[in-house]
Formats: structure tokens, C-alpha cells, sequence
């Protein structure tokens, strides 16, 4: 690239080629007024309030749009350019409403500063102004499209970043409106960026909506609990409690996006249903206690029982130090019977692992792939802004080979893509694998011999994608959260290996939740301690659940929801002598647990969360804990000490830390990651005979907090599950679309409304798991019975 | 007349023929023989546009930029896809030029399609018809039919390896469209609204394709310039405005219509020719070249020749020659607001100054012609003409501002009696 001279308000400049005056502008810290310009989007160039003089144009050009050339001489701040600036600050403003003392956006908004420095004090427009109509656009994003001054940002946003144009501009002249298509509601799991990018008060948060202005609200950096990306965020806090969260910019983490799960679900935080004092069943009746008195009964009580006749179980959701401790609680007491892996139900791989699973590359790779195979994955709904990401590699030309058991929409170009039952996903991942042996002349690996033997070859699907993934620069396979809950994980895991290996691809594994990695890391799992340390065995999730313990430790389960098998872990719990509930949330543990305690969400706390690629984030508490409520990693500590146990004298959560993950936690970290896994040996999956089910965690369904925000249960992401299967598969059992069936695995019926779904393959039946409605259902995969209700 | 020889008649010469239109017609009088001459005796594309540049043939559009030069930008070398793009979204209050072109020499276009897409490399072509004009897209569809038959388009014309598919694509009336970059957003399917530039249809044009995009009658003219030479279009008008030009004179003369005179015909020749100002009454005002043009005082547009340098030296522009004649009873305040109606109904409100700016001039000049102005209201009419001008992403925004500041220069009293007397001066 060339480097260009050129000078902004007399400062001499060096610019590479291609840049624009708006680029060379902000690198040099001059500021430039603008409105339409973004720096993640597309140039629109609509607004005008970017023109500058520059020497020699006939006119003010656009800085935003005009590239530099060698010698240009620009005057940002001349009377020529504050002239056409004004020019233009002056129609923004003349059907713009004259309401910001009411406005949400008042005290953050981009016209009403720059007005500040552009406007008149009064307006010279006399006529009648603009009102335009206002839109539903759902239950996250309210409108006063009154005050829209057509920048398009939130339409650009939705065709270049989120993947869907929801919303679009239609009509013309002065007349032109943003509007979705025939009222319809925004949907996309990112639409809520829309309210950031919007630089009026058109597009405002609906959940926040006249609850608080935005200089009263103290500012606190936070880290997202919910996928495994780990966006940073920004917990807006007015009189101790939680107002709203934006993002915190990380261009390495989630850029300046966040998902609408991370942005919206604090309001799960502020719930009746939150748990503020620690409780004791006394008598089958809850009454309240003190934490002396409940700690004292807990410790009794675990104390009178055989270690290894008490399982603690915790969601991946908790912040490092917690499940460090848990585990060492555990271990202190002599049990290895720790285990937060709720919904994996082939557990084989731990003899086999070498280190953590991660994504095994760092998340800005993302951006940039050539090549990519991914298994088992409902990516825009686990992962949102790793499939943003994606898409964008995609839009640079990259090819996505999709291998999944149901054909959700991924919103981008998918260069080729199998759709098949959950029991042939490891057959059709052999069948890649076959196809790369063939095609680079290997011999077949171990792993995918038998498929084979069998007489499976490689078909022309299985042929495209292997040679799209062993071509172009950079490869890399993933396994998603429906390949990690498989029954036959290792078989996939396995196989996804030698096809990364053959085709000289990268190999990652998509974490499923915030510190799906970081429980690893600090050994909450049955077969290692921290950072893969030797340490005392125990018993697996699926273990400890398979048959009733005497006693549970839950933290922050809610097994009825979290769990592989909830039918199967629900009559275990209730079969145990003794269940502690730690929780912030009372929930359906009122119905099982013995011990209620309240715990700390992660506003309340500090700790840690570590993401898929192995990034280790450290976060303070932003509110007071909410009545008797303390955090966990205390509650564990205080524990351990009237347990008798030694190594329980930390001060602070970052003690903690450091005791688990020395005191270099990036590098040990990095050092215990890895994919690699040996000696698995060829098991192909049973055949199922008959139907079976598709199961998927819906996007707000993931963990305690979401299914308690409101607004993100009013969404269509959150609609109540119904049965999906293949058209001819509704004909074959006698149903009817949109009729009601009565489905069955393990346990009782459940009656359910039948939606026609032809992209499923035509022996599965899709429910989905999670959710309070069909968690009576049974296992996450395996047969499924259907027949009319 | 005929193509065969030098007429001054580049376009219109058809019409003296009972079948204007049609191929016979049109073949009979010399029509495809500079198309099979090109692409027979392989001609280099590099001494066409060599021509061109000697004809000084400037873009009947509006713009009057040279077409040899514009031609000279594409790629010509570049492997890939490339367009030609006719614009026949003639939506300009005023002009009525190209609908006869394509209703009475459809063929001179199609030929000169052809010999553009043999020049600038590209395989295809679009005429993008204005969607107020149906009859003229249905008569093009039924020329391009013939020419196909013809073996004039298609595939390895003449025997050669020279293959040029032209299509006929019709908008629905948007004046917007024919801005060349929302015409191509509107030829793929997306709102008509003008893209920024750079980078310019040359190097990312329909479909992110190298593309050129010209009038209906630039690229008429060209089988007149390829069959009898640069030097003789240049002859016929004046340096630098080389040809004859049609010229749409409506408004108040006794007969409106379209009159093709040599460039550097005197404007009292023309108007003349349209038969004077109808009644005997006295010439008061002439807008040169459509309604985006400056209005100028008769006066001095007797003065004048038609031609771009003369035009533009009396302070407007020729154009696409449409010749708006208004006679001493035209009230200049409601001339003034109609225009102004037309830009604000027509501007696509992509950039705010034109959005937020033409309805604001419209409803003021409003308020003055009902007898509601203000005295500020001349300056501000001015002030606001101001910033819209040079400020927008496409030309629609100084057409609008144009009309504006030429009408309160020349004819500024007649605004301040409106305002001060409540009524009209005429």
C-alpha cells in the first residue's frame, strides 16, 4: 500500500491508499461531525454532516466517502466547511421534534450534541413539521420514528451485520420511512444493536423506556454469563440496581456488538422470584434462616454422609472461583464427585483428552476463514455473534459446510450442507472423512474404518465438502453444542479430529456456555483437578444423576431445565436424602431442596469467566448483593472452613484465581487447552429404529437469568415448543399441521402442536429441550414416539 | 434524407418516411451498414472513439459530457462482464426528445447500442425506458424483435465472434431514475436512489460491472458519426459542439414539438421555427434546457445560440434541449411553484439537505403565491436554495436549488410584489 501526504486543518498527515478523509480524520484525532457514518458499516454518504473543504473541489465533499489522494489539503473546521455543515444540521433539524426532555436518547444523543455546536438557537422554519407514524417492531426495540433523520444505519446493520434486512426504507423524498416489512416484529437474536447504532431517539430500548436518564446512571465494565464468546459489557446502575446493559467495546472480543441475550437478560436480575434470604424445610415448610444457622446445618449434615455418596453439580454459567472451590470442597471432603457438564451425555472422552476443549483458535479468526466445516450447531442461536463473525468470512468468499440434524436458517451462503438424523451425524462426518482420505490419498483412519467396512462411501456432498475444506488458506473445523450433547461425542469428536488433520484444518470445539472452558480449566470435572492436575476421581454428571445420591450440592441448577435427562435427574433428586439448593433464584428447587441459599448473579459478585478461545475475564461486582444474597465463592469458603477443611482462608475472589490458575492464568491457560484427543476407539452409533427426537436449547431458554427477562420471553425466539417434523412424517402417523400430537420417550405423553417442517430429516421428531414444557419429556436424543392426540 | 448521406437531420431523419420506425425503413436508407462495416472489417475500438472525440459529440442528457472522453474511461481491456446502458428515463418537465427516437428510429439506437458494446467490449446491453411512456417501451420490445430476427443482435453478428444481447428494461416514472447510478440500482432491482461517487459506472457499474451509460440520442448519433466521419458532425454544428441536437420547445409558442437544428443555431431561429410566441405576445422568459435549467430573461436568450458554450455563457445550460417558452402573462411565482412541487414529489429523500430541503422551498414559495409570504421569505427562499446546492450525493439537489436562484435573480420583483400585494403582478 501506498503511503499519501496530505494535510487535515494545516496537519501534515501520512495515510495509506484507500482510506478516506473520515479515516485519516479519526487516526489523527480530529473529530469530524457525522451521523450515517459507521465503522462497521457500509458508506452511505446520506447524511451530509461529514463535508469538508477540500482544496481544489468545486464542492464540500463527503469526508465519510471520499478517499485520499496524494497532496489533497482538507479543512474540516474552515468557514466554507462549517458553513455546509450547518447547512445541513439546519434540515436535520427542521421536522426533527423539539421533545428531548421526554426523549430517552436526551443526555447520549448524537444530534442533540452536534446541534450544540452546529444548530441555530432558533429555527427559521415555520411550516407544519413531519409526524410519522410509530411501529411495532416487538417486544426489545421502541420507536418515535417521528425523530428518525434517515441515516439508515439500522437498515444497513440488518442487510451487513445481523444477515436479515427486518428493517427497510420505504417511501420517498420527505416522505420516506423506516418500517419493516408489513409489521412485522424484528427477530433477529442481534437486533437490539439497532438502539446503539441509531443516533437519534428513533430506535430506543423498550425494556429501559422511561426508566432512568442517562447522565443519573454510573457506568460499570462487565462480562457477559451467557454464551461462551464472553462479550464485554456495560452494566448501567442507578440507585444500586441494574438499568440496562450495552456493550463495551472489544474489537478482539464481541467488537461493538452484543447479542439481544447479553443486552437484555439483567432484567431477570430484578425478579420477584429472586431469593434473598437463605431457607431451611422444616417439616416439608420453608422458613427463613440466618447463614450461621444454614451453613452450620449443611456442614453437619454432608459431614454425617460418605463422601462419595454426595454429588455437586453446577451450570457452566458460574464464575471460575465458584466452581474451583466447589471442587475443592469436594475433593477436600474426599469425593471427586463434581461434575458441571449437565446436558453431555457421552463422558467417554475424559479418558481420552488431553487438555480443555476450546475454539481453538483465537475468536477474531473467525472473521477471516476460507474454509469452514461446522457439526452440530444451531450457530446463530448458540453462538450470535460467532456466527456473525462467520457470515463474515463468508462474505469474503469463504465456503461454510454445514453437517447438523435440523436446517436452521444461517442467514448467509452455505456452500454445502447434510442434513441428517442425530444417530447418522458421525456416519455422515465418516463420510467427509472418507471423501479427504480418497481425495489426498491417505489411508483411511482408524477412527472411520468401520463405516467402510459397512459399506458407506463417500457421496458427492461428501466429496464437495471435503474438497472445499482442504482447499483455500485457512481451514478449520468446529463441533457445536448439539454435537457436544450427542450420546456418541466421542465417535464425533473423534472423526471431526482426523478430518481436521486430513484436510489441514484447524479444529475447534464452540463452548456452550460463559465458562464452559473455565470449569474445566479449574477441574470442576470428575476426572481431573485444576489445569488438568492429577486429583480424586468421581463420578460424571450423567453418573451422579443416573441413580440417586444420598445427598446434592446444585449451584445455579435448575436440574428440571439444565440437564441432559431431566426426567431421569429429577427422580434421583427427589429420591436423595439431602439437596442444597445454592441459587439466586427460589424456582422449582422450592419443590426438592432442602437448603435454600442465595447466591450472587454475576452483578453481585466479582469472578472470572473464561471464553472458548481460552480468554481469561476478570469482573468486579457493579451492585450490592440484593438482600441476605452473598457470593458464592464465600458462601463456598465459609463452607469449607466449617467442614473442617484446610485451604479455605481466601480473601478475594482474584486469591482464588490465582490459587487455581497460578499466577500467569492466560498462559497456563493456553497451555492446558487442546483438542486433542487419542485412543478413541471405533464404536459407530446404534442404529435407531423408528422415530427420534431433535432436540435444541432455545437461545432463551440457555440459563436461570434469561428465562426470567421478560421482554426476551415475549420474543419469537421464545415462543412455546412445538413439534416439528417432516410433512410426509406428519401424513405417515395421520396427523394434521398445526393439529396437536401426543409424543412420548421415557416418562408421560405430552400433547404439543404439530408445525411442518420438511428441512428435518423425515424420521425425526424436533422438540425442544429446555423449557419448562417439555422437560417432562425425557432425554435430549434417542426414540421418540408420536401419535395424534 | 436518409443515413446514407450527410444530413443535417442526425435523428430525426426518419421521419419523413410513411414507416418511420420500422427496420425496412431504416435498412433501406443505409441503416446497419456502419454496425457491419465495424464489426466485418474488425475496426479498432481505439479509432471509434478517435472519432468521437473529433465529433465532439457531447451527452444530450442533460450533463453535455464529451462521449468520446466518457467512452475512453471503461476498461475496455478488463476480462469480465461489462455493460452498456441506455437511458431513456426521459422524466424531465420539458423533455420530450428520446421517445421520439425510440418511436421513430428505434434502429439507429439499436445500432449505435451495438457499436458501443463492439467498442467498449461489452456483451450486453439495457435501455432503461421511463415507465410513463409504455408506448415507446412497446414499440422498442417490437424493434429489438426485428433487429433480432434480423440477425442484428445475438450471437456472432455478421459471422463473426461478435456477440451483443441487448434488453429493453422499463422503470415506473421515478424521475430519480434517471440519475445514472439509481437507474442501475433500479435496473437491479432496488430502490432507485443514487449511489455515492466515486467509485464512478466505469469502474463499478450495473451489477458492480465496468459500465457506460448514455442518452438515447448520444448514442443515436453514433452510426450517423461512424458512417460519414467526426470531422462531419463536427461541420455540422460549431468546435466543440459537434451536430445537430434535438430540441424540445414547448410552452407558450404557436407549435410545440421536437426540432433537430444544427448546434449554434440562433434561439430566434428556433422559436421561429415553433411558429413564435403564440398570439403575437411578447417572449418574457425561456427555460434552455428543461426544468433544472436556469430560467433565463427573453432578452437575452435572443441573444443566444443553442449551443452548450453559448447556454452556458448567458448563465444557464442547454441541457437536454428542452426549450420552455413562457409569454409575458406567466406569473413567475406560480411557475416557480410547480417546479418546486416537482422536486419535492420527485426527490428520493436518500440525503437530508434535498429531502428536508425541497419541501421546505416548495411549501414557501406556496405560501407567496397564495398570498401568504413573508418579507424574509425571498432571502430564505435563497438561503435554503444554498444549502441544498453542492451538497447532495446526486444532481437532483442543485436542479432543485437551480430553478430557485435563477428565478428570484431574473424575476425577484415580481416575488416581492407577490408578497407585498398579496396577488399577482401580471
Amino acid at each position: 500500500m501506498a503511503t499519501l501526504n496530505i494535510e487535515i486543518d494545516g496537519k501534515a498527515l501520512q495515510v495509506e491508499s484507500g482510506k478516506t478523509i473520515m479515516d485519516a480524520a479519526n487516526a489523527a484525532g480530529i473529530t469530524i461531525p457525522h451521523f450515517c457514518y459507521h465503522k462497521k458499516l457500509s458508506i452511505a454518504a446520506n447524511c451530509r454532516m461529514c463535508l469538508v473543504q477540500v482544496e481544489k473541489a468545486p464542492k464540500p465533499l463527503p469526508a465519510c466517502a471520499t478517499p485520499v489522494t496524494d497532496g489533497m489539503k482538507v479543512y474540516t473546521r474552515s468557514e466554507y466547511a462549517i458553513k455546509a455543515q450547518k447547512a445541513v444540521m439546519e434540515f436535520l433539524l427542521i421536522n426533527h421534534p423539539l421533545d428531548c426532555p421526554i426523549c430517552d436518547q436526551g443526555g447520549e444523543c448524537t444530534l442533540q450534541d452536534l446541534a450544540v455546536g452546529y444548530g441555530a438557537s432558533s429555527s427559521r422554519y415555520q411550516e407544519v413539521k413531519r409526524v410519522v407514524r410509530d411501529k411495532n417492531l416487538g417486544p426489545l426495540i421502541a420507536t418515535d420514528m417521528t425523530r428518525c433523520i434517515h441515516c439508515s444505519r439500522c437498515v444497513r446493520f440488518g442487510q451487513e451485520i445481523a444477515g436479515i434486512m427486518e428493517l427497510g426504507m420505504a417511501g420517498r423524498g420527505e416522505h420516506t420511512e423506516v418500517m419493516s416489512f408489513l409489521e412485522s416484529q424484528v427477530a433477529s437474536e442481534l437486533s437490539g444493536n439497532v438502539i446503539d447504532l441509531c443516533p437519534v431517539g428513533a430506535l430506543t430500548s423498550k425494556p429501559f423506556r422511561y426508566s432512568a436518564r442517562s447522565w443519573e446512571l454510573s457506568r460499570r465494565p462487565s462480562i457477559s454469563p451467557h454464551d461462551s464468546l464472553g462479550s464485554n459489557l456495560e452494566v448501567h446502575v442507578k440507585d444500586n440496581k441494574v438499568m440496562r446493559v450495552v456493550p463495551r467495546e472489544n474489537e478482539d472480543v464481541n467488537e461493538c456488538w452484543l447479542a439481544d441475550r447479553d443486552r437484555f437478560s439483567y432484567q431477570g436480575l430484578n425478579t420477584p422470584e429472586r431469593l434473598t434470604q437463605p431457607m431451611l424445610k422444616h417439616d416439608g415448610q420453608w422458613v427463613e434462616t440466618t447463614w450461621q444457622e444454614a451453613l452450620e446445618f449443611v456442614a453437619g449434615k454432608l459431614k454425617s454422609l460418605p463422601a462419595d455418596r454426595i454429588g455437586a453439580l453446577s451450570t457452566p454459567y458460574r464464575p471460575a472461583e465458584e466452581l474451583y472451590l466447589l471442587q475443592k470442597l469436594m475433593r477436600g471432603m474426599g469425593s471427586g464427585n463434581v461434575d458441571h457438564r449437565l446436558r453431555q451425555s457421552d463422558f467417554s472422552l475424559d479418558d481420552h483428552a488431553q487438555g480443555g476443549f476450546w475454539l481453538g483458535m483465537p475468536v477474531t479468526y473467525m472473521s477471516r476463514l476460507n474454509r469452514m466445516l461446522v457439526v452440530g450447531s444451531n450457530l446463530r442461536k448458540d453462538h450470535p455473534l460467532m456466527a456473525h463473525r462467520i457470515r463474515e468470512s463468508v462474505r469474503w468468499y469463504g465456503e461454510l459446510n454445514l453437517i447438523n440434524a435440523a436446517d436452521d436458517e444461517f442467514l448467509g451462503k452455505v456452500h454445502a450442507k447434510r442434513i441428517v438424523a442425530p444417530s447418522q451425524l458421525a456416519a455422515a462426518l465418516a463420510g467427509v472423512c472418507l471423501a479427504l482420505a480418497e481425495l489426498k490419498n491417505q489411508p483411511v483412519p482408524a477412527i472411520a474404518a468401520p463405516y467402510l467396512a459397512a459399506g458407506s462411501v463417500a457421496d458427492d456432498t461428501a466429496k464437495k465438502m471435503a474438497a472445499s475444506i482442504s482447499s483455500g488458506e485457512t481451514r478449520a473445523v468446529f463441533l457445536g453444542n448439539m454435537a457436544q450433547h450427542h450420546p456418541s461425542y466421542a465417535q464425533i469428536h473423534a472423526l471431526a479430529q482426523e478430518v481436521a488433520k486430513l484436510a489441514g484444518a484447524s479444529f475447534g470445539v464452540l463452548g456452550e456456555a460463559a465458562n464452559s472452558v473455565g470449569a474445566v480449566v479449574v477441574g470442576a470435572v470428575p476426572h481431573r483437578g485444576a489445569l488438568g492436575q492429577a486429583a480424586i476421581k468421581g463420578l460424571n454428571a450423567r453418573q451422579m444423576l443416573a441413580q440417586p445420591l444420598s445427598a446434592y450440592l446444585l449451584l445455579g441448577v435448575e436440574a428440571e431445565l439444565d440437564t441432559h435427562d431431566p426426567v431421569t435427574a429429577m427422580a434421583s433428586i427427589n429420591a436423595a436424602d439431602f439437596v442444597v439448593v445454592m441459587s439466586p433464584y427460589k424456582g422449582k428447587s422450592l419443590d426438592y431442596a432442602d437448603v435454600l441459599l442465595p447466591i450472587a448473579p454475576w452483578t453481585e459478585t466479582s469472578g472470572t469467566f473464561i471464553n472458548t478461545e481460552g480468554r481469561v475475564q476478570s469482573f468486579a461486582a457493579v451492585v450490592k448483593p440484593l438482600g441476605e444474597t452473598r457470593p458464592a465463592w464465600k458462601v463456598l469458603r465459609v463452607l469449607g472452613n466449617l467442614l473442617g477443611l484446610s485451604g479455605f482462608e481466601h480473601n478475594d475472589s482474584q486469591e482464588v484465581l490465582r490459587e487455581a490458575l497460578g499466577d500467569t492464568p492466560t498462559g497456563n491457560v493456553q497451555g492446558f487447552l487442546s483438542n486433542e484427543v487419542s485412543g478413541v476407539a471405533a464404536i459407530p452409533p446404534q442404529a435407531i429404529d423408528g422415530l427420534e427426537r431433535v432436540a435444541e436449547v432455545p437461545i432463551y431458554q440457555t440459563d436461570a437469568v434469561v428465562r426470567r427477562a421478560p421482554a426476551l420471553q415475549m420474543t419469537r425466539d421464545a415462543a412455546l415448543p412445538v413439534a416439528r417434523m417432516h410433512g410426509s412424517l406428519i401424513e405417515k402417523l395421520g396427523l394434521a399441521e398445526n393439529g396437536r400430537v401426543s409424543v412420548r420417550q421415557t416418562a408421560s405423553a405430552l400433547t404439543l402442536k404439530v408445525e411442518r417442517d420438511d428441512l428435518l430429516p423425515e424420521t425425526c421428531v424436533r422438540v425442544p429441550a429446555g423449557h419448562p414444557l417439555t422437560a417432562g419429556l425425557g432425554p435430549m436424543f434417542g426414540p421418540i414416539t408420536a401419535e395424534p392426540a | 434524407m436518409s443515413l446514407l448521406k450527410p444530413t443535417p437531420k442526425v435523428c430525426s431523419w426518419t421521419r419523413e418516411f410513411d414507416n418511420p420506425g420500422s427496420l425496412a425503413t431504416y435498412v433501406a436508407n443505409g441503416g446497419y451498414q456502419a454496425l457491419r462495416r465495424v464489426v466485418t472489417e474488425k475496426v479498432p475500438g481505439d479509432a471509434i472513439i478517435a472519432e468521437l472525440k473529433t465529433s465532439a459529440l457531447r451527452g444530450r442528457g442533460g450533463a453535455g459530457f464529451p462521449t468520446g472522453l466518457k467512452w475512453s474511461f471503461m476498461p475496455r481491456a478488463f476480462a469480465g462482464d461489462k455493460y452498456i446502458v441506455c437511458n431513456s428515463d426521459e422524466g424531465e418537465p420539458g423533455t420530450f426528445k428520446d421517445r421520439d427516437i425510440l418511436r421513430y428510429n428505434p434502429h439507429q439506437l439499436i445500432e449505435g447500442m451495438a457499436i458501443a458494446g463492439y467498442v467498449l467490449g461489452a456483451r450486453v446491453g439495457y435501455n432503461y425506458i421511463h415507465g410513463e411512456i409504455w408506448d415507446c417501451y412497446e414499440i422498442f420490445e417490437a424493434a429489438l424483435k426485428e433487429a433480432r430476427e434480423a440477425g442484428y443482435l445475438g450471437d456472432n453478428l455478421f459471422g463473426t465472434d461478435f456477440c451483443f444481447q441487448l434488453h429493453a428494461h422499463h422503470g415506473y416514472g421515478a424521475y430519480i431514475c434517471g440519475e445514472e447510478t439509481a437507474l442501475l440500482e433500479s435496473i437491479e432491482g432496488k430502490k432507485g436512489q443514487p449511489r455515492f461517487k466515486p467509485p464512478f459506472p466505469a469502474s463499478f457499474g450495473l451489477y458492480g460491472k465496468p459500465t457506460t451509460i448514455n442518452n438515447t440520442e448520444t448514442l443515436a448519433s453514433v452510426p450517423w458519426i461512424v458512417q460519414h466521419g467526426g470531422q462531419a458532425f463536427l461541420e455540422l454544428g460549431k468546435p466543440n459542439n459537434g451536430g445537430a441536437k434535438l430540441f424540445s420547445v414547448s410552452g407558450h409558442v404557436n407549435r410545440p414539438g421536437n426540432y433537430e437544428v444544427p448546434l449554434g443555431t440562433p434561439f430566434a431561429e428556433l422559436l421561429a421555427m415553433a411558429g413564435g410566441v403564440r398570439n403575437g405576445r411578447k417572449l418574457k422568459a425561456v427555460i434552455p434546457g428543461g426544468s433544472s435549467a436556469p430560467v433565463l430573461p427573453g432578452s437575452i436568450m435572443m441573444d443566444c445560440t443553442m449551443d452548450f458554450d453559448s447556454i452556458a455563457k448567458a448563465g444557464s445550460m442547454l441541457g437536454s434541449g428542452a426549450v420552455i417558452v413562457m409569454d409575458e402573462t406567466v406569473c413567475m411565482v406560480r411557475a416557480l411553484e410547480r417546479l418546486s412541487y416537482f422536486y419535492f414529489e420527485e426527490s428520493c429523500g436518500q440525503c437530508t439537505p434535498c429531502r428536508e430541503g425541497t419541501g421546505w422551498m416548495y411549501r414557501i414559495i406556496h405560501r407567496i403565491e397564495h398570498g401568504q409570504g413573508r418579507a424574509e421569505d425571498l432571502d430564505l427562499l435563497n438561503s435554503v436554495a444554498g444549502g441544498i446546492g453542492g451538497h447532495t450525493i446526486c444532481a437532483l439537489g442543485d436542479a432543485a436549488a437551480m430553478p430557485v436562484q435563477s428565478f428570484l435573480k431574473h424575476f425577484g420583483d415580481e416575488f416581492a410584489y407577490h408578497v407585498e400585494h398579496k396577488r399577482c403582478m401580471v
